[in-house]
């Protein structure tokens, strides 16, 4: 369902929550591994025994900062936890430790590419807060069950100004900050595990109109196709409701992967009063200047830095960079392949980008599992880049080398993969080519490209896909007067 | 600003707390007078002066990142909420705690 409207204007805002990649939680020593038996990682803060109190966690902070330098954002030097009441069983407290008024990182932002042209988005805000537990609507008697493992998680919900204006640009603006959380390695990315989740505020309005519309909010998406599809559905729907004279409601509302469709999550919900107010327990958050920069020392190349680099060091165009900073772990990669090779940056760029790609994408696999390491695919683009092998050769080399079979080198001699460059040997081949296919010669003299063609395929044939392409096509030429 | 006894029962309602007709008329009469306290505070000029956000000026203290709990499950589960109609255990089953059923 493509949306094309020339009337109407979608404006698409992001809330993003983060599970930090700490070991412990935000306001306990409690784990939050993933997996566990229910409630074996709910200490007492967690199940918010009375008398307990909240101590904060330094490297959530530590995280904070770093996405705050990473979006060039204002980290504010003093920020304050409230509490964000409201009652539901996964929430013993009976309040949420969030941030309101003072969040830790202020204005920022982030540069996305659609259909090669680039936008920024800029980001709101981010706060920490403290995740909630698990409820569990299985059959327990009649009643709900809880897990509370989650309960203290600690998260950086990640918030954008209503800068989106396509379901393209906010997936674009989704997936590029999946990939810098995990670059800066504050979040494992994991969105199965709800590692990383979105809500998307969605609403219209008319071409041209600068007043904002009615949002709704279309929560928990926790893959970037159905967010596409989720924002696809909710525009097309709020456009024609409006067509159709109707008014949109601010609500929340559920994708259904099934059928396709947003709906609202109750038909009259109760306006939310969480009645914020700064939390007594926690004193306010000092973060200073010495903290920043212990933490920027820690930070690595940033993606587009990196991406800028590839532009420049190795000529690489602005596309082929991009795909190639999608991770650390790509970069790296691609980086320890060119540097074992020493040829052609760009001739690297395509296998590392087309047949590793393509490889684990088919097998699931990360990068750094690859059988095929950067120094072996270096091996194999040597023996490219001086002829020794041809293209077609080099991908069946490339599958040996995938199934482990050794290194090109060794596949080339054990397989006699050699390109025939000797141009006594590839004459040879030809003349026996030009006896057995007389009909064809007599069609390339009466001027027919294809049948010359046709004669070089069988020639590649004859050679077992060893001739140098090049070279046959010259041979040819000679021996066929043209 | 006047409060009236819906505002009351509204707040009330919020925090879940049961207040009959008199105790909201009665807890009205209280709250009216704190309000008047803080308008009276509000006249006060603080322009160029930062809030507190905490009664004490200090800073808050922050923890090493630390994995220093144990699994207490079953010692925090044996001491959990009681199911009503004359039931003696604990309300738990695999390891879960289990409420009043949850309606989505």
């Amino acid at each position: 369902m493509a949306f094309n409207n020339t009337k109407w204007e979608v404006v698409i805002g992001l809330e993003t929550h983060t599970q930090l990649k700490t070991k412990s939680k935000i306001f306990s020593g409690a784990s939050i591994a993933f997996g566990a038996e229910p409630n074996t990682q709910a200490c007492v803060v967690s199940i918010a025994l009375p008398g307990v109190l909240p101590v904060l966690n330094k490297e959530a902070v530590h995280c904070a900062v770093k996405l705050g330098l990473a979006i060039n954002a204002q980290i504010a030097p003093r920020s304050v936890f409230a509490r964000k009441n409201y009652f539901y069983p996964d929430l013993p407290k009976g309040y949420q430790i969030s941030q309101f008024e003072l969040p830790v990182v202020g204005m920022g932002e982030l540069t996305i590419q659609v259909g090669g042209e680039e936008k920024t988005i800029r980001i709101t805000r981010a706060h920490l807060e403290e995740d909630a537990g698990k409820s569990l609507h299985g059959d327990f008697h009649g009643m709900t069950g809880i897990d509370l493992n989650r309960a203290g998680t600690p998260l950086l919900e990640i918030v954008s100004e209503p800068d989106m204006r396509s379901a393209a640009e906010a997936v674009a603006y989704a997936k590029k900050l999946h990939e810098l959380v995990q670059w800066i390695d504050i979040c494992d990315g994991n969105m199965q595990e709800g590692s990383f989740r979105c809500d998307v505020n969605v609403s219209v309005r008319p071409k041209g109109s600068d007043k904002l519309g009615t949002r709704r909010e279309i929560k928990n998406l926790n893959s970037f196709k159905f967010m596409q599809q989720a924002i696809e559905y909710e525009t097309q729907w709020q456009i024609e409701t409006l067509e159709d004279g109707g008014t949109i409601h601010q609500a929340t509302v559920l994708f259904n992967p099934d059928t396709g469709e947003t709906r609202a999550m109750r038909s009259k919900e109760e306006a939310n009063d969480y009645r914020y107010f700064p939390d007594p327990d926690l004193l306010p958050l000092e973060i200073t200047s010495a903290f920043i920069e212990q933490v920027r020392a820690t930070m690595p190349e940033l993606p587009h830095a990196i991406q800028a680099k590839f532009e420049q060091t190795y000529g690489l165009a602005a596309y082929d960079a991009t795909a190639l900073t999608s991770s650390r772990a790509i970069a790296d990669y691609f980086v320890a392949t060119c540097t074992a090779f020493g040829g052609e940056a760009k001739l690297a760029a395509n296998w590392v980008m087309g047949s590793i790609a393509a490889k684990l994408n088919e097998e699931n696999k990360a990068i750094a599992e690859s059988p095929v390491s950067p120094e072996l695919l270096a091996g194999l683009l040597k023996r490219i880049a001086d002829n020794t092998i041809s293209g077609k050769i080099a991908k069946e080399i490339f599958e040996a080398m995938w199934a482990g079979e050794g290194s090109a080198d060794s596949i080339i001699d054990k397989k006699g993969l050699k390109q025939i460059s000797d141009s006594g040997a590839i004459e040879a081949i030809v003349e026996q080519v030009l006896v057995a296919n007389a009909a064809m010669v007599a069609e390339v003299k009466a001027g027919k490209e294809k049948a010359f063609n046709g004669l070089v395929g069988q020639v590649m044939k004859a050679s077992k896909g060893k001739a140098n392409p090049a070279q046959v096509n010259e041979v040819l030429k000679n021996k066929l007067g043209i | 600003m006047s409060l009236s006894s819906a505002d009351v029962k509204r707040v009330a309602h919020l925090a879940r707390i049961e207040v009959s007709d008199a105790e909201a008329e009665a807890t009205l009469a209280k709250l009216s007078g704190i309000l008047g306290m803080i308008e009276q505070m509000q006249a006060v000029d603080t322009s160029g002066i930062t809030p507190m956000s905490h009664a004490q000026d200090l800073v808050q203290r922050l923890r090493e990142d630390v994995v220093t709990e144990t699994n207490q499950r079953e010692l925090f589960q044996s001491i959990a909420p009681l199911i009503g109609n004359g039931s003696t255990e604990p309300a738990t089953e695999n390891g879960l705690y289990l409420v009043p059923k949850v309606i989505e």
